[in-house]
């Protein structure tokens, strides 16, 4: 089992120097495995927001290391990080553009992170392709390919954001709160199908919840963090013998 | 007749200004305010290069350069420099209104009959006015395939991105910055070619010819939005085009009432104004399905 991303050290500080100053990421280490499907738990304000900002590069820690496949991303801006990293954010308005279309917006994933320049962009020869991938989806985007995604439903949009996540597969998936605005209904079959596809595409995942049976029913790893540090980290076994009793003692102030 | 031509083909080259507007105002999605400086920049660029008896068409390329320079700075300020775009667009008009002076040596000068663009020998066989709408034609139609070709590479597709959501287009690697830069630069790029193809189809450049220049490029869009509604990225170019001739006609026609070209400034301001206020009164009255019949039955 080799390790994907290494956290080293990881310290956070906002607003040094005035009144306030606050510590919300205290020291993280944590090593990530290849294939790692890991539930990250933890009351609000806990900072696992901000953890996952720290690994997608869009803010920078106070000190420490991100390495990632032994590459050092410490320095590297979320643009050049999107090469590796995809993510699914909690407002289905952020990780879209409206006013393109299902299709357009699933080209511009296919190239996340590559040089883009003069070239047609050669939609048409990727329509087959997008019928299929999303014919596989629960809720009829194949069928609305040329629509612009402004007039789609919350949860087609994060649909559609989730498959323009894994539709190029990045080496580190990154879920933060991605069912949290969707109906019951919807949230669990878009947990079904990232389940599915973290599985099948052999994807090494961190997801953010706040429903704790489905952190103990998905993944193989949970973590909690509580005031910007790792207080209980279980795999294997240990995560699949973990009761919502057990997390709860987790989540003191 | 001749009014009306004339009309025609003033409204085809600031067409050219507004699609260079079209890039920033609609794609990227902000105001960029360089267009009074850039437009008055290109026509001084364009003229005095003609009085030094610089080639036509390499003044007219001179005058999209220097576009494209004013473009780059309003660009710099605004993410490098951190400058709101606003003032950063502000900022660059400002001090280019002391550049233009130092280009033309005096507020105001004219061609002298030099040769132009427009009086080129196989135009002047043409009927009066006819050389403005044969060459605002070419330089629309050219300047819109381009576009069209443009926005859809994979170039293209990232700015537009960057303008539709720029925080998904970083987290799908677009580089941001880069992408409102190039589209400052195009579009400013166009700005002062439309002052040097308007300069010299005026005969002069004025450093003060930029005032409202921004009200007008609005217009055009927002008329050419109103008139033909919801359409292809495409289609929507051409529909600027078309809403800045509908726009020049609407002043010629205040113009027949009775008002002074002094007026002007106040008519642009209004009818921008209304224009802008009319999905307003679409959703009470449905105005669009008046003004397609008003615009499309003779
Ligand atoms: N830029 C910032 N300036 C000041 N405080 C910040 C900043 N960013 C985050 N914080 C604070 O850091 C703490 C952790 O925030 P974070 O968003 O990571 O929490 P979270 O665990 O994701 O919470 P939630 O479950 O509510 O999403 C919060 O108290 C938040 O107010
Ligand atoms: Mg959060």
């Amino acid at each position: 089992m080799s390790t994907i991303l290494d956290l080293q050290n990881i310290t956070t500080t906002v607003n040094v120097g005035t009144s306030e100053e606050k510590n919300i990421l205290k020291n993280i280490n944590l090593k990530i495995n290849d294939g790692d499907f890991i539930t990250l738990l933890g009351t609000n304000g806990a900072g696992k927001s901000t953890l996952l900002n720290i690994i997608n590069g869009s803010i920078f820690p106070t000190s420490g290391k991100i390495i990632l496949k032994e590459r050092d991303l410490t320095n590297l801006s979320e643009v050049k990080r999107a090469k590796y990293i995809a993510q699914v954010f909690q407002d289905p308005k952020m990780g879209t553009a409206p006013r393109m279309t299902v299709a357009e917006n699933l080209l511009l994933a296919t190239k996340r992170g590559q040089q883009r320049g003069l070239h047609l962009r050669g939609l048409d020869r990727h329509l087959e392709e997008f019928k299929r991938e999303t014919a596989q989806l629960p809720n009829g985007l194949n069928e609305r390919l040329n629509t612009f995604v402004g007039n789609l439903s919350g949860g087609q949009r994060q649909t559609l954001s989730f498959l323009m996540a894994t539709i190029k597969k990045p080496e580190l998936l990154l879920l933060d709160e991605h069912t949290a605005a969707l109906d019951p209904n919807t949230s669990r079959q878009l947990l079904e199908l990232t389940n599915k596809v973290v599985k099948k595409e052999h994807l090494t995942c961190i997801m953010i919840t706040h429903q704790l049976k489905d952190a103990i029913k998905y993944g193989n790893r949970t973590i909690i963090l509580n005031s910007g540090k790792i207080v209980l980290d279980v795999n294997g076994q240990d995560k699949k013998t973990l009761t919502e009793e057990d997390i709860l003692q987790y989540f003191t102030d | 007749m001749s009014l009306i031509t004339s009309t025609i083909g003033q409204g085809l080259l600031w067409g050219i200004l507004a699609l260079g507007l079209f890039l920033t105002f609609r794609i990227l999605n902000f105001p960029d305010m360089t267009v009074e400086g850039t437009f008055p920049f290109g026509a001084a660029i364009c003229i005095s290069a003609l009085v030094h008896g610089v080639n036509p068409i390499i003044a007219t390329i001179l005058s999209f350069l220097g576009g494209m320079l004013t473009g780059l700075i309003t660009g710099l300020l605004y993410t490098k420099g951190k400058i709101p775009v606003l003032l950063a667009g502000i900022l660059t008009m400002t001090g280019i209104y002391s550049v233009n002076l130092r280009i033309l040596g005096k507020a105001n000068v004219g061609l002298l009959n030099k040769a132009t663009l427009l009086n080129e020998k196989f135009l002047q066989r043409l009927p009066d006015n006819f050389p403005t709408i044969v060459v605002g034609l070419l330089f629309a139609i050219f300047i819109i395939l381009l576009l069209a070709l443009f926005l859809n590479t994979d170039l293209g597709q990232a700015f537009i991105a960057t303008g539709d959501n720029e925080k998904m287009a970083q987290s799908l690697g677009i580089n941001t910055d880069n992408m409102k830069i190039l589209g400052l630069m195009l579009s400013n790029g166009l700005i002062g070619l439309a002052g040097g193809l308007l300069g010299q189809n005026g005969g002069y450049a004025d450093v003060n010819m930029g005032i409202g220049t921004m009200v007008i490029g609005l217009a055009a869009i927002i008329i050419g939005e109103v008139v033909y509604g919801n359409l292809s990225l495409t289609a929507r170019l051409i529909a600027v085009v078309i809403g800045s001739i509908i726009y020049r006609l609407i002043l010629l026609l205040v113009l027949q009432l009775g008002f002074s070209t002094n007026d002007f400034k106040l008519i642009s301001a209004i009818i921008l104004a209304i224009c802008m206020m009319l999905p307003l009164f679409e959703k009470k009255f449905h105005t669009r399905k008046l003004l397609k019949k008003g615009v499309t039955k003779p």
